[in-house]
């Protein structure tokens, strides 16, 4: 990781007249590269502990078996904590997404459980049952999302006490309803969302989605330069472009690579294999990437695309960075907070067909404590509690180390209440090494 | 809610306005603003033309800066009449305001400290491609080409607005202001901040200004800028309007004696003013 930027090819001025420490030449060649350095340091501190934990395991952490559930049981969280950056962004929290998933998951649920088949009368694993039941959770996502967000924008009552009620309201409904009933079984093409060797894409869609993000990779690069170059302005030198279109490939062709070496259980391929009458290749049959690293995929380029592209994104940057300013910019300041809060809701509907899918029932303590995790994830991948910074990929990023330490700390047989303790301490130290470095980088 | 009898102040009259058949491009007439019971702004009228620049002056909580929030939006006031253009308007938030054209440099310069230059510009009036996705570059193409007049030697344009220089930030307030064709651009001491050459660039830049037609009210504790920038100069004390006077009709030490005394040149004794003067 650390060693990749040594060797450019192409000149560079700075360097050429100045023979500056090695030092120096590294850091001009990261400042030509133009990447968050911030993102930089996150990916090194996750190589450590991918590194770290394989070698005190034994070997074990770095299989495909276990990065492919790594991927997996990370995404839930990534997928909530895209959003959690813009809350914490524009300087608000949202302490009820935990409660509000079990909600939503206890409905969607119920509505492929019970009422669909049941109520209505129409039957179980109804071609259309999963299409209404997303939609009912979404919808509900957003309204719930909303009405916090309006309190919080329009009623002026601060989102910590609006979503701290949040948490223990959703959560007391998931009670007063569900009565400690678990509700299984869920349709079979939902089932799928929570990923298990059936719910992904197996290896020829997973290299041509590799295939597809590496040209998309590529075509942001050459559209950007060449957008860039018409109007005059200075681009990244040549070698710089190359070096992280070559890198941001191989990780994604890498990572295809490994979830395809993940076989399908044995049993379970060779039932497969005679119901369809074909052999089991000779490393299994691949697995592919999961459905729910898919949603989280696609939620983080959306996200990704609204945070930095569209108005919305810039506006609650822009809150966060001088609410006064914006207000006085002539933004619409309480519309764009109560939007974050909708866009947190809809992705807590996401996570919630996510986690009910992976577990096949939803119950009543499904999404316990997840608050915590979103917002760990968010403020361990660098977004700033203070507001202003922050950015989707970071929070993606954080939920994956965050996911890592729990992981890895599995792995070595670490019991759960000593796995908070260390998650607890990274999250501070975390945050810690980050205002040192901002403070001495500032001065 | 007692609210105190407006009392007869001398100035609650119309400013003397010059003889012009067209109709001023605003009018503010017996705008009233009180913070829970203290009148900030106290029956104040003042006007402007297209041209023209009018200084506002007055010592600390003179009510100034609150005057013109009012016509920027960013403050409602209790009562009073607003027109622009003989036009009556109803100036309800910033963004109505910048839709008649009025355009504000604050003296806190209300930048967006985390996104860069051209982020600030335009913000509230990003532009867009046909699908509605910011235009990043066409933004910092444009905000290059309005900072190429400002303030040449401005080269930032990826840092965050946090990490520039006073005149750097000064300069990027600036240009959001002129960049979306103001008619009126309200400037709340311009120059606190500045350094010598910078304030010069900001002189040359009223004056070029003025002489685009837009109507300028100069918000400033420095009455020798004032006096060489305003056609016309509005003094308020404690809330009140003193009066307006044409700058080539009075000395600084009569529109200091107004700042202090509240009277008019006219009405200052001569023992007052040796006074003030010692």
């Amino acid at each position: 990781m650390t060693d990749a930027p040594v060797t450019p090819s192409a000149p560079m001025p700075e360097s050429a007249t100045a023979p500056g420490s090695a030092g120096r030449s590294l850091r001009s060649a990261l400042s030509s590269l133009e990447i968050d350095t911030r993102l930089l340091g996150m990916l090194g501190a996750l190589v450590v502990i991918w590194v770290g934990f394989n070698i005190i395991s034994g070997g074990n952490f770095l299989t495909a078996r276990n990065l492919w559930n790594l991927s997996v049981q990370s995404a839930s969280i990534a997928i909530m904590a895209t959003g959690m950056v813009l809350i914490i962004v524009s300087r608000n929290i949202d302490l009820s997404v935990g409660s509000m998933l079990g909600l939503i998951g206890y409905i969607m649920a119920m509505t492929q459980a019970v009422w669909i088949p049941t109520t209505l009368g129409l039957g179980f694993d109804q071609p259309y049952t999963w299409i209404i039941a997303i939609a009912i959770g979404i919808a509900l996502g957003a309204l719930f999302g909303g009405a916090q967000g309006f309190l919080v924008a329009y009623a002026g009552v601060p989102s910590f006490i609006v979503t701290l009620g949040g948490l223990l309201i959703w959560r007391g409904l998931i009670f007063r309803f569900q009565q400690g009933q678990t509700i299984a079984p869920l349709d079979g093409t939902f089932r799928l969302l929570g990923g298990g060797p059936q719910g992904a894409l197996g290896d020829v869609f997973s290299w041509v989605v590799g295939a597809l993000i590496c040209v998309g990779i590529i075509y942001t690069l050459v559209s950007s330069r060449r957008k860039r170059r018409s109007y005059g302005f200075p681009v990244r030198p040549i070698w710089a472009e190359t070096l992280i279109g070559t890198i941001g490939c191989l990780v994604v062709l890498a990572a295809v690579w490994t979830a395809n070496s993940y076989p399908w259980p044995g049993a379970l391929a060779a039932q497969y294999a005679a119901e369809h009458g074909i052999e089991i290749p000779a490393g299994g049959i691949p697995t592919g990437i999961a459905y729910p690293v898919m949603i989280m995929l696609a939620v983080g380029l959306v996200m990704t695309y609204v945070a930095v592209r569209r108005r919305f994104g810039r506006y609650v940057y822009a809150i966060g960075g001088n609410p006064d300013a914006a207000e006085l910019g002539g933004i619409n300041v309480r519309r764009t907070i109560m939007g974050t809060f909708v866009v947190m809701g809809i992705l807590v509907a996401i996570s919630a067909a996510v986690q009910t899918a992976r577990l096949n029932a939803a119950v009543t303590n499904l999404g316990v404590t997840n608050e915590l995790d979103v917002i760990s994830a968010a403020v361990i991948g660098g977004t700033s509690v203070a507001g202003g910074i922050g950015t989707i990929p970071g929070a993606i990023l954080g939920a994956v180390v965050m996911q890592s330490l729990r992981s890895g700390m599995l792995l070595l047989n670490v019991d759960s209440p000593t796995q908070d303790v260390v998650v607890g301490i990274v999250l501070v130290a975390a945050v810690g090494v980050d205002s040192y470095v901002r403070r001495r980088s500032a001065s | 809610m007692a609210t105190e009898q407006p009392s007869a102040a001398p100035g609650t009259s119309p400013a003397p306005a010059l003889a012009t058949s067209e109709a001023p491009l605003v009018e503010m007439r017996n705008i009233r603003v009180s913070f829970g019971g203290v009148h900030a702004v106290d029956g104040v009228s003042v006007d402007l033309k297209a041209g023209e620049v009018v200084g506002l002056v007055g010592g600390n909580g003179a009510g100034k800066s609150t005057l013109m929030r009012v016509l920027s939006g960013a403050h409602r006031a209790d009562s009073g009449e607003i027109r622009i253009n003989g036009q009556p308007v109803s100036i309800t938030n910033p963004r109505v305001a910048k839709s008649y054209g009025i355009e504000t440099i604050y003296q806190t310069l209300a930048l967006a400290d985390n996104v860069d230059a051209a982020a600030n510009v335009f913000l509230g009036r990003e532009i867009t491609n046909r699908i509605g996705s910011l235009d990043d570059a066409a933004m910092e193409s444009a905000t290059r080409n309005v900072m190429n007049r400002l303030n040449p030697r401005f080269q930032n344009f990826k840092s965050p607005v946090k990490s520039l220089s006073g005149g750097q930030r000064q300069s990027v307030a600036i240009a959001r202001a002129i960049h979306f064709n103001a008619k009126i651009l309200i400037m709340d001491e311009p120059t606190a901040a500045l350094g010598p050459a910078e304030t010069a660039q900001v002189r040359d830049l009223v004056a070029q200004l003025k002489n685009e037609g837009i109507g300028i009210f100069l918000i400033s504790h420095d009455i020798h800028d004032v006096f060489d920038l305003a056609d016309r100069i509005t003094v308020m004390l404690q809330g009140k309007l003193v009066g307006t006077v044409n700058k080539d009709e009075v000395t600084k030490d009569g529109v200091l004696g107004m700042i202090i005394m509240g009277k008019l040149p006219s009405e200052v004794s001569h023992e007052e003013l040796e006074q003030l003067l010692d």
